[in-house]
């Protein structure tokens, strides 16, 4: 008696469980759908009350007038190279930087990390003004290298390669330095190969913050054609207001490419920024 | 440092410091460099090219005296209160029932994590949308006639809606992990004496994952203090209700580069930067209270 019970609360849990999953999902996917419907909408439709779920007659016209509107290819191109040259430096400066860190004794060691750390608990709004200043002083605004500029060294990324270099036994790399390796090749050839599951976590962490960032981009390039997308995007909501299909389109142009990498790459990114999280 | 170095000690710390020459020269120059500069911003005046002129405490006394900085610093507390407390606590509900064992895990994982890989002035594109006064189908859905973006009562709810909705799927999987390194046994052992589901989570799963949920909330709280991106994208300048929402650093953006005030805007960033720390200290004397380390 007693055992059927429990089983049926058992039944009992799991149904909730399964509906408040749903429920969940439902709630976190209906803005997407809302997006892509509206996008096929025309504008009266879309305004229409009672509002239609699905469109009447679908039209990829919204998607012509945001590219017209924004120069998409453009976006893509330079949000592409911001975050390819970004990811560059972050990846092999910080590798560098963690592994001396973690394997190597030097003078000044602990001041330098300290540098580190202070610039990991600062907001990056702090920064900002000087930054501008420079790349201004400089004469490149309006460049792909003003938009790499606050990215070039990444304190976050040592900090966390430096944990990983940490949790490689010493003893490789000192047998690979009897073997008559230098202290270089030590790193790159030997060491560095051991670390691709943090790299690529850094990879996809430094891609999507640059690829999310505003503030920057929208400071220091005004320029419509050396825009990001995000703040290409800034740009066509003061342009259309109140043309929400238009609006729909050119978000969903701009979340395209890293929707369907995350997609193809689910694992590598949950867990990546998972094991790169608490920055 | 009297002793000499061997020549393999001297050469391995050679190159620690050309492995750490790169980061160094670069922190330097664009982080802390800029640091000390905007400290010094903030106790001058802007005069246009960047000229400035040393005017001591000016830029502070006028925030201090400035209505639209004060409801600016609230406006960030409350963004604090709205968000932290709600969004931890579906997470880690959230991140409960993905711990369960359901089918479709991954499905379901990939649902909720999917806009930390929009932008966010791509995501709140869509809830403008679905805010809309007139036309968005929130009003729609509940023969409503709320300007949840455009009413100075409710548009501070709407942003925090927002945030949450976004940051629930990451927060979930830092908690699954989490969740997921408490021993079974101790549920086992418990339910053998007994113990209900209700129970269980205050005795096992709460204090367990409370290192993690901490960390969580320090990371949550942080960017919550900074947020800009979300509020600027929801409710543009012209807005009327802009004031009723702008956070501390969307005042410092508007400052800075839309009004061109260096000065004042430096001085705002620095304040923010104590309201950070402050907060800092304050969870760091507050853990002590409810989060568990001994196990």
């Amino acid at each position: 008696m007693k055992k059927r019970s429990l089983e049926a609360s058992r039944k009992r849990m799991t149904a909730l469980t399964y509906a408040a999953l749903i429920i969940g999902a439902l709630i976190m996917v209906f803005p997407f759908l809302w997006m892509i419907l509206t996008s096929l909408k025309t504008v009266p439709e879309s305004m229409q009350v009672p509002p239609t779920i699905f469109p009447k007659e679908m039209i990829v016209s919204n998607f012509s007038d945001a590219m017209k509107s924004l120069p998409f290819l453009k976006l893509y191109l330079n949000t592409g190279l911001m975050i390819l040259f970004r990811v560059i430096c972050a990846v092999a400066f910080s590798s560098m930087a963690g592994y001396a860190f973690a394997m190597l004794e030097f003078r000044g060691k602990k001041l330098f990390f300290g540098i580190v750390l202070v610039q990991m608990s600062l907001p990056s709004q702090i920064f900002i003004i000087p930054q501008y200043q420079m790349v201004a002083k400089m004469g490149l605004a309006n460049t792909i290298f003003a938009l790499v500029f606050p990215g070039i060294v990444s304190a976050f990324g040592v900090f966390f390669l430096r944990q990983t270099y940490m949790g490689i036994p010493k003893e490789i790399g000192e047998a690979a330095y009897l073997d008559g390796c230098t202290q270089w090749q030590t790193f790159y050839k030997v060491m560095f190969p051991l670390t691709g599951t943090s790299v690529a976590a850094l990879t996809i962490f430094t891609a999507v913050f640059a690829y999310s960032d505003l503030m920057w981009p929208l400071v220091v390039n005004s320029d419509l054609n050396m825009m990001t997308l995000s703040s290409g995007l800034a740009t066509l909501r003061g342009q259309f207001t109140t043309n929400f299909p238009v609006l729909m389109a050119g978000s969903l142009l701009a979340m395209l490419p890293m929707v369907i990498l995350y997609l193809i790459f689910q694992r590598q990114f949950i867990e990546g920024i998972a094991t790169t999280g608490g920055k | 440092m009297k002793n000499k170095l061997s020549p393999a000690a001297r050469r391995e710390e050679n190159w620690g410091w050309i492995m750490v020459a790169p980061t160094i020269i670069g922190l330097v120059v664009l982080n802390l460099w800029p640091f000390v500069q905007t400290i010094y911003t903030s106790f001058c005046e802007h005069l246009g090219f960047g000229h400035y002129k040393f005017i001591g405490l000016g830029n502070y006394t006028e925030i201090f005296q400035n209505a639209e900085f004060w409801k600016a610093t609230w406006n960030t507390i409350l963004f604090c209160i709205l968000t932290v407390p709600v969004g931890l606590f579906l997470s880690l509900l959230v991140a409960m029932l993905l711990n369960a064992k359901v089918k479709f895990k991954g499905g379901f994982r990939t649902i909720f994590f999917l806009p930390m890989v929009c932008a966010p002035a791509a995501v709140t594109m869509v809830w403008r949308w679905i805010f809309n006064g007139e036309y968005g189908i929130l009003n729609q859905l509940f023969g409503a006639h709320v300007g949840w973006i455009t009413d100075p009562r409710f548009v501070m709810i709407s942003c925090a809606i927002v945030a949450i909705w976004s940051n629930i799927g990451y927060d979930a999987v830092l908690l699954l992990a989490g969740l997921q390194n408490i021993p079974k046994t101790l549920y086992e052992a418990n339910s053998i004496d007994g113990a209900g589901p209700v129970k269980q989570f205050f005795t096992i799963t709460l204090p367990m994952v409370s290192p993690t949920l901490f960390v969580v909330m320090i990371m949550r709280l942080m960017s919550a203090v900074k947020v800009y991106d979300l509020i600027y994208m929801m409710v543009e300048e012209t807005n009327p209700a802009v004031t009723s929402v702008q956070s501390l650093m969307y005042l410092f953006y508007r400052e800075s580069f839309v009004a061109g005030s260096r000065g004042t805007g430096s001085a705002i960033v620095i304040w923010t930067v104590l309201l950070i720390g402050m907060v800092t200290v304050i969870q760091f004397y507050g853990q002590k209270k409810w989060v568990n380390y001994d196990v």
